[in-house]
């Protein structure tokens, strides 16, 4: 079993340096941000020690795992989100003095 | 039919692993970034609900504990999305440090969970990966929460260290290895604890040494960390979706520091060391050799610009830390709505973690097409008229081509190839590395001496003044 997991982890690791070695500079910072999101999957593992769980040190420790998790997962995925609407081609309507100055704060 | 039905969750684990894998791939240019991250979250969320599934499946789990897990979920859940709505964009790497904490903190207490779960009867291999998920994921937790605290500015950004620090550290790891490899041979919660405790010391000892102009690479490293801890824990409780997503982001982060320390042309081990990135140097204003430094004024500096065909705009740490994006972005529109060529040279640490200019000037609306990674735009500056460096200063200075410096074979842009140069700044000081920067003194460079916010606001107002 260990040694299944293990050929797993290493092989992932290949595939990720291999894909994300094409990722270009521009984008480093929603990558890191979407990585982050991805490593959110640890609410899965919190999860499921949570349903093992039968005593109160148990549930302390699964709540604070639930809380972080979740925390991690829709945190990373949606500013993830929010970061790359903003990468634009061309913005059409801000280039335009006669459109509202909508500097974002 | 239990067979059938694990044989559905792993096929589910696998299809959302293949999903994370499609999603970083499609973020290998910025048209197709936003698709990825979008099939990254139905993996994602296809990953929870297969979950969701297991857990009913099992009927393991008491009334208590749907209540700690959906609890616990909605409110993580509820703090994440409130965090990541509200986040200024120059405050980014403080939140990729606070996730990378809570991702790193969860995955050790999956271990310490299933740790108490299992009791005495634990087998060796599943004690190992324990271990070494408890210590990642402590490691990652403090030293992310510091590093947030120094880049939020709520602990100083200076390297804080004292004498015999890193006798410390080699004693803090002795002891989270000696008492793991003891409570390897026998099972012991005290002993877990005690190697929680010193991972989370060695946490906070490893980062407050580092500089905040390290900080692109400490991130990267903790990322790592965090996706390492993950997998680990998928290990610990056998479960393949954390080892691959685990393993994806370990890849990542792994990538990344590699980037920022060949960018900044220092070994990791070296920057973990600490104590080069001091924090802020600016105050010593070398008045000695003001006198071959030429000063500009707004006004010139404007027209220059005006009447430039081609302008490459060299935003740096000093941009961001000023929070100049929407002047610079507003300056570039003005005079390219004169037309001028104008396209930004964008260093790999600029700002305060990879790519974090790249976002800051995104935000203020500057398509991406204009921004030029350094291998790209570095041929161009010999047919550029102005260089308008802001805010940058040791990836700049010429001095790195030339062995025996601070700075000697870090990789630079050739802002020097430039006809002529503007430097905007707020006095003489120094950059990170502590030397003098040979572009100020070099004759077709112009200092205009003010805050890049302001400066940057002046030069526009200029443009718009003297050429209408």
């Amino acid at each position: 079993m260990l040694l299944t997991d293990f050929i797993i982890f290493v092989l992932s690791l290949w595939v990720g340096f291999e894909v994300i070695s094409k990722v270009p500079a521009t984008l480093h910072t929603p990558l890191m941000s979407a990585a982050n999101a991805i490593h959110g999957i640890v609410l899965a593992g919190a999860m499921l020690v949570v349903a093992q769980s039968n005593n109160v040190a148990g549930y302390i420790i699964g709540f604070v795992a639930m809380v972080f998790a979740g925390m991690n997962v829709v945190g990373g995925y949606a500013v993830t989100e929010r970061m790359l609407k903003m990468f634009k081609r061309r913005p059409a309507p801000a280039a335009d003095p006669s459109a509202n100055g909508k500097a974002s704060a | 039919m239990t067979g059938t039905f694990n044989t559905i969750i792993q096929l589910i684990y696998l299809a959302a692993a293949s999903c994370f894998v499609l999603g970083l791939h499609l973020m290998n240019t910025p048209a197709t970034a936003r698709r990825g991250n979008q099939v990254s979250t139905a993996g994602m969320v296809a990953a929870i609900a297969a979950t969701f599934a297991l857990v009913i499946h099992d009927n393991l789990i008491s009334v208590t504990g749907w209540i700690v897990l959906l609890a616990g979920g909605l409110i993580g859940a509820g703090i994440g999305l409130y965090m990541a709505r509200s986040v200024k964009m120059t405050a980014m790497p403080q939140l990729v440090s606070v996730f990378n904490a809570v991702g790193g903190g969860a995955a050790a207490l999956v271990a310490v969970s299933d740790y108490m779960s299992a009791g005495s009867h634990i087998a060796a291999a599943t004690s190992i990966t324990t271990l070494l998920d408890v210590i990642i994921g402590s490691v990652t937790f403090s030293g992310s929460v510091i590093a947030a605290g120094k880049l939020q500015g709520l602990i100083t950004s200076a390297p804080v260290s004292f004498p015999g620090a890193r006798v410390v550290n080699v004693l803090l790891a002795a002891v989270a290895v000696g008492v793991g490899i003891y409570i390897i041979v026998s099972p012991s919660m005290i002993g877990l604890i005690v190697v929680i405790i010193a991972a989370l010391v060695f946490g906070i000892s490893m980062v407050m040494p580092i500089g905040g102009a390290d900080m692109p690479v400490v991130i990267s490293l903790l990322n790592a960390f965090t996706g390492t801890a993950v997998a680990m824990a998928g290990f610990v409780i056998n479960n393949t979706g954390l080892i691959i997503a685990g393993a994806l982001v370990g890849a990542s982060g792994g990538i990344l520091t590699k980037l920022m320390a060949d960018a900044m042309n220092r070994s990791i081990g070296n920057i973990m060391l600490g104590g080069f990135g001091s924090g802020d140097t600016a105050a010593a204003v070398v008045g000695a050799e003001g006198a071959s430094v030429q000063s500009i004024a707004a006004d010139d500096a404007a027209i220059q610009l005006a009447y430039a065909s081609k302008v490459i705009i060299v935003p740096g740490y000093g941009l961001a830390a000023a929070q100049a994006q929407h002047e610079v972005a507003a300056l570039a529109d003005l005079l390219e709505s004169r037309g001028v060529d104008v396209s930004y040279a964008i260093h790999p640490v600029a700002g305060r973690m990879p790519g974090h200019m790249n976002v800051l000037l995104a935000e203020a609306n500057v398509p991406y097409p204009l921004l030029k990674e350094m291998d790209e735009v570095n041929p161009e500056f010999a047919r550029t008229d102005v260089a308008l460096v802001i805010g940058a200063n040791d990836v700049t200075n010429p001095a790195a081509r030339r062995p025996g410096t601070a700075i000697s074979g870090m990789p630079i842009l050739d802002v020097d190839a430039a006809k002529s140069v503007i430097v905007i700044k707020r006095s003489m000081g120094h950059g990170y590395a502590g030397i003098d920067n040979e572009l100020y003194t070099n004759p077709k460079t112009s200092m205009f001496f003010a805050d890049a916010k302001k400066g940057l606001a002046q030069l526009a107002a200029s443009v718009k003044t003297l050429v209408g």
